[in-house]
């Protein structure tokens, strides 16, 4: 019972079993939070650093309280100010902080595969936060653990991912674990927010959300990257609205007890309804506490490779 | 090579001496709370549960009890490696703040299981008094840590191992000779 891994760069490379392993371990991290005292002596001594390139609020603070709560030592980097600005390498900045004996990189970048880099030059482990269009793995677990902690399966499961699948690295993750998990995955959204190609993976396409909607069990609803309208993928949000946003009269078709999941942060009143955000089937406070738990037990699981 | 050292009823009536003894140093039935140590000390914890009420006269539903699992605590987590251990449920489903609770485990020995075990508790809150109640007391401690009831003491730095119906078909304490 043991993920036997130095980093968690993406979930395209774990097996069922590992996903099982990870899954497994989440809710005793959960029941910590119910206890006058939130906090496990596990990561006493250890240094984390969460080192992010992007801007972030929820998983960056969601990675700082994991680490805090399992008793890590933990250092923010801000990129703004610090030498990256100054021209120093990815390479440079992460050998500089294993020079200070940072045990764990927390590390979020623009350029896919950034993490990776790190992970082959550095005995320190290395945790995806988010790496360009590609993965966002701690978000992936986190959304399948709420879609089993409150279905019970994940196996059969029907989920539908809605809105920007192309440059969703969240929506990456989920389809990749989901579909090793079992589940049936549909995704819905403009053609040109359609990755080519990805009913290789296992994946239905709908491009009438009506349709899609039917019969799911979970709906994890992306959000429209606005600062990507400008490379006109869609006529005008209000397009997108009028075809693609989630919305009550929506849900008529959907089954009753469907799950509204959406990773944050929402825009709301485009790609989801207000009425929807703050309906009952919707549990995207949920899965904000549930990240914590997520990476409490990634943190727990995965090995530092330690110099004698 | 293995000896037997309790066989099903000897560890049977090791776990109604223990049962008599907390019963009898707290009259105060009301205040006594138990908590068993993941994965044997749960079910001991649950078997003495089982004979307490029986001498007190009350439901067994009566007297708090909850699970500890320590793996979060341990002090070696680090040299463990792939060796670790599937984390169990942690439930302390009662308030223990006016409650003196006695901790069960199956076998004691360095007493580092136990140090850590008090600090999961003292997580929860500040209980009225802790005690300690084990099965098999193997000796050696490397913390000043003792218990207040033992069902048997058995020195010996050999690894002693406890089977309970619940989870391994027997009952029966061994060691490895």
């Amino acid at each position: 019972m043991s993920l036997n891994r130095k980093d968690l760069l993406g979930l395209e490379h774990l097996d069922k079993k590992d996903l099982q392993t990870i899954l497994g371990s989440v809710k005793p991290f959960k029941s910590l939070f119910t206890r006058s005292v939130k906090k496990a002596p596990t990561l006493v001594g250890k240094t984390v650093v969460i080192l992010f390139y992007e801007p972030s609020t929820r998983t960056r603070t969601s990675f700082e309280i994991a680490a805090k709560r399992l008793s890590a030592d933990v250092v923010n980097v801000a990129v703004s100010t610090s030498s990256v600005v100054k021209g120093e390498s990815l390479i440079d900045t992460g050998k500089t902080l294993e020079a200070m004996k940072a045990d764990y990189i927390i590390v979020r970048h623009s350029l896919a595969g950034a993490p990776d880099i790190l992970a082959r030059n550095l005995s320190a482990s290395i945790i995806n936060a988010g790496d360009g269009f590609h993965e966002h793995p701690t978000q992936g677990l986190l959304d399948l653990y709420t879609m089993y902690e409150k279905k019970k399966k994940l196996e059969g499961l029907k989920v539908l991912l809605v809105g920007d699948i192309l440059h969703s690295r969240v929506a990456k993750s989920n389809i990749w674990a989901l579909t090793k998990m079992g589940a049936q995955v549909a995704v819905s959204g403009p053609p040109t927010l359609i990755p080519a190609g990805i009913e290789d993976l296992g994946v239905k396409v709908y491009y009438d959300l009506d349709e899609a909607v039917k019969q799911v069990d979970v709906v994890n609803i992306l959000r429209i990257q606005l600062e990507r309208q400008k490379e006109n993928l869609f006529p005008s949000v209000y397009e997108y609205v009028e075809l693609y946003q989630l919305t009550k009269e929506r849900l008529r078709f959907a089954k009753k007890d469907v799950l509204i999941m959406h990773p944050g942060p929402m825009n709301r009143g485009i790609e989801i309804s207000s009425d929807v955000a703050d309906s009952s089937n919707a549990v995207i406070n949920e899965q904000v506490t549930n990240g914590i738990a997520v990476r409490m037990a990634v943190l727990y699981l995965l090995n530092p490779k330690r110099k004698k | 090579m293995t000896e037997i050292i309790l066989k099903a009823k000897q560890l049977q009536d090791k776990v109604s001496k223990l049962a008599k003894e907390i019963f009898e140093n707290n009259k105060n039935i009301a205040d006594l709370a138990i908590v068993g140590i993941q994965n044997k000390g749960v079910f001991l914890a649950k078997r003495i549960i089982f004979e307490i009420a029986k001498l007190a006269n009350i439901k067994e539903s009566q007297i708090p009890f909850g699970t500890l699992d320590i793996t979060l605590y341990r002090d070696d987590l680090e040299n463990l490696g792939s060796k670790m251990h599937i984390i169990k449920d942690t439930e302390i489903p009662f308030d223990m703040s006016r409650k003196n609770i006695v901790l069960i485990d199956d076998v004691l020995y360095t007493g580092r299981t136990v140090r850590a075990a008090l600090d999961v508790l003292m997580s929860f809150g500040r209980p009225k008094s802790i005690s300690l109640a084990v099965l098999v007391d193997r000796g050696f401690r490397e913390l000043p840590i003792e218990p207040s009831y033992v069902g048997v003491k058995y020195e010996s730095q050999k690894f002693i191992k406890v089977s309970c119906k619940e989870s391994d078909e027997v009952d029966e304490v061994k060691i490895e000779i």
